[in-house]
């Protein structure tokens, strides 16, 4: 490792040290704002270690969230809570291969509405085996989980997506969904197996989301379908990462942070119009940020020195 | 025997692009491979290289049957190709549009050794800019000589090259000519779609010669663009005739 990634690396740890200390200074409104942006990273970070050198944009990550929570739902009565973590990851990872491998050879707009149409199948599912099977609509989950161990869990869990995005950006996996996202096909003509790679990044991705709801399950309470799988939750990753940058692995975090800290605002001001003002941000961001505000601070040197030497 | 193709038949619905197609090539070979516009060329090269499938006949490369491998395992088996419209990663720099083709294929690199070898290609091949500047900023002809520099890192056994000759102003093109004559030196067998006539007759070892997706000719140069069926292709009849 050279000096300048052993600095790198000693900031972020610092940076992750420091956060880490929310819990101590508060455990009411800036704790559940904490787990609230520490999920939205997690959940970003890892849609861009796979959409963002691909391009392929995934609209799934509802269908793995809540699976994740529906694992801890369905097993909280019967398993102990780390062993339904586990589950949750496996379970994840599995459906990620089998949706990975079907709609690897679509592309584009295909592939937007199968995802999205996968995580409405899957609610669909849940809810039928539900009103089917049992009396209620969902799943109670009631542990002893404090909302601070939450909240660690959650960092523990950026860390490792920002350390697996660090080793796949610096792995030849990295370089080869680089060459996918560029031109497929010369990808496959240099012996790039590209199905093999973009499987493996949407498992990798799928995985992480699907322990992401896991995590989540307790501070939730009561899982609904209608909740574990919404589609709005699909979205808001999208246009966090697409607000924030998907060309570096810290792009989607500088997305997360105004947009979690706005859509607070607009909850509570604007409870009716979330959709339609959800919409609009999304017109707007890919509309004048298309490089998103990553994009935006690393050009900014630049344009301040082409001012001062032109 | 370096590649040996046998009645490789390609159809797209009802039209046979490429008929019943068979030809050899031996290491250290330059073949030819000519025709009017449409002739079914560039349906060969993209048969070969994977990117389709045949519907009919046998492929072998390195006496190892390809006509049912995808693009990246032909590749791995040492066939790599250019493009008749250039294709450049866009969003990566010389080095780096070099360097791929040197990672996943038949020769594989990482690291130091990696560059080294890009570096050189790129010098060899006479691409003067920084290796750090971005691909799109390259002149037309420079992204041809670093096409060919991603094929080339890779090491190949079979180099197929669909007009990489077209649009060369006369210097260039004498230095393109000298170019793929060394890389025939180093062994290396080499498939040419080309239009241009002078690079064919002085590169050529063989060609063959296709209309309607079928060879009508095949041999030296000097005698397959005498052959009467040939200039009837390229020219018409009256032309064949006389």
């Amino acid at each position: 490792m050279s000096a300048i990634n052993r600095g790198k690396f000693i900031l972020v740890a610092l940076a992750f040290g420091t956060a880490a200390l929310l819990p101590f200074f508060d455990t009411g409104y800036w704790l559940s704002l904490g787990v609230s942006l520490a999920m939205y990273a997690v959940l970003a970070t890892s849609w861009t270690l796979f959409s963002g050198p691909t391009h392929y944009i995934s609209l799934a990550t509802a269908a793995f969230f809540g699976t994740g929570m529906y694992v801890v739902g369905g097993g909280v009565d019967l398993l102990p809570y780390p062993a339904l973590v586990l589950i949750a990851a496996l379970t994840g990872a599995v459906l990620a291969t089998l949706v990975g491998l079907t709609t690897m050879r679509i592309s584009g707009v295909y592939f937007v509405i199968f995802t999205l149409g996968l995580a409405e199948l899957i609610r669909q599912v849940v809810t039928w085996v539900q009103t089917t099977f049992t009396s209620s609509s969902g799943l109670y989950v009631l542990t002893d989980i404090t909302e601070s161990m939450i909240y660690w869990e959650l960092m523990s869990l950026l860390a490792l997506v920002y350390l697996a995005g660090w080793m796949i950006n610096h792995s030849r996996l990295g370089l080869a969904l680089r060459v996918i996202g560029n031109d497929e096909t010369v990808a496959a003509h240099i012996g790039i197996n590209t199905a093999k790679a973009k499987v493996m990044l949407f498992i990798i991705s799928g995985t992480v989301a699907s322990v992401c709801g896991a995590l989540l399950a307790p501070r939730w309470v009561y899982v609904e379908p209608t909740i574990a799988f919404s589609p709005m939750i699909s979205f808001q990753v999208v246009i966090m990462a697409l607000l924030g940058g998907v060309h570096r692995l810290w792009g989607p975090l500088c997305g997360v942070i105004p947009f979690t800290l706005l859509w607070e605002v607009i909850a509570a001001q604007f409870p009716n119009q979330t959709t339609l003002l959800l919409g609009a941000s999304f017109l707007l961001i890919v509309y004048f940020i298309p490089n998103g505000i990553a994009g935006l601070l690393e050009n900014f040197p630049k344009q301040l020195q082409s001012k001062n030497g032109g | 025997m370096v590649l040996n193709v046998d009645g490789m038949t390609k159809s797209f619905g009802g039209i046979r692009a490429v008929d019943a197609l068979s030809f050899e090539l031996v290491p250290g070979e330059i073949l030819g491979l000519i025709g009017p516009n449409g002739s079914g060329k560039t349906t060969v090269i993209n048969v070969l290289s994977g990117a389709l499938k045949a519907n009919a006949g046998r492929i072998q490369l390195l006496n190892r049957d390809i006509g049912q491998l995808s693009t990246h395992e032909i590749a791995r088996c040492g066939l790599a190709r250019t493009f008749q419209i250039v294709r450049i990663l866009p969003a990566m720099t010389v080095l780096e549009n070099v360097a791929v083709g040197g990672v996943f294929g038949h020769g594989r690199y990482w690291g130091a050794a990696l560059d080294r070898r890009a570096k050189d290609l790129l010098q060899r091949l006479g691409v003067r800019h920084g290796a750090d500047t971005p691909a799109t900023a390259l002149t037309y002809i420079d992204q041809k000589r670093v096409e060919l520099a991603r094929a080339l890192i890779s090491d190949p056994k079979v180099l197929l090259l669909d007009e990489w000759l077209a649009g060369l102003n006369p210097v260039e093109l004498g230095i393109g000519i000298s170019l793929i004559r060394d890389l025939r030196a180093e062994g290396r067998a080499i498939i040419i779609v080309e239009h241009v006539m002078d690079a064919i007759r002085s590169l050529c070892d063989r060609c063959v010669v296709m209309n309607g997706g079928q060879k009508i000719a095949e041999g030296t140069p000097g005698t397959v663009l005498a052959d009467r069926a040939v200039i009837s292709a390229y020219l018409g009849d009256e032309y064949g005739d006389a």
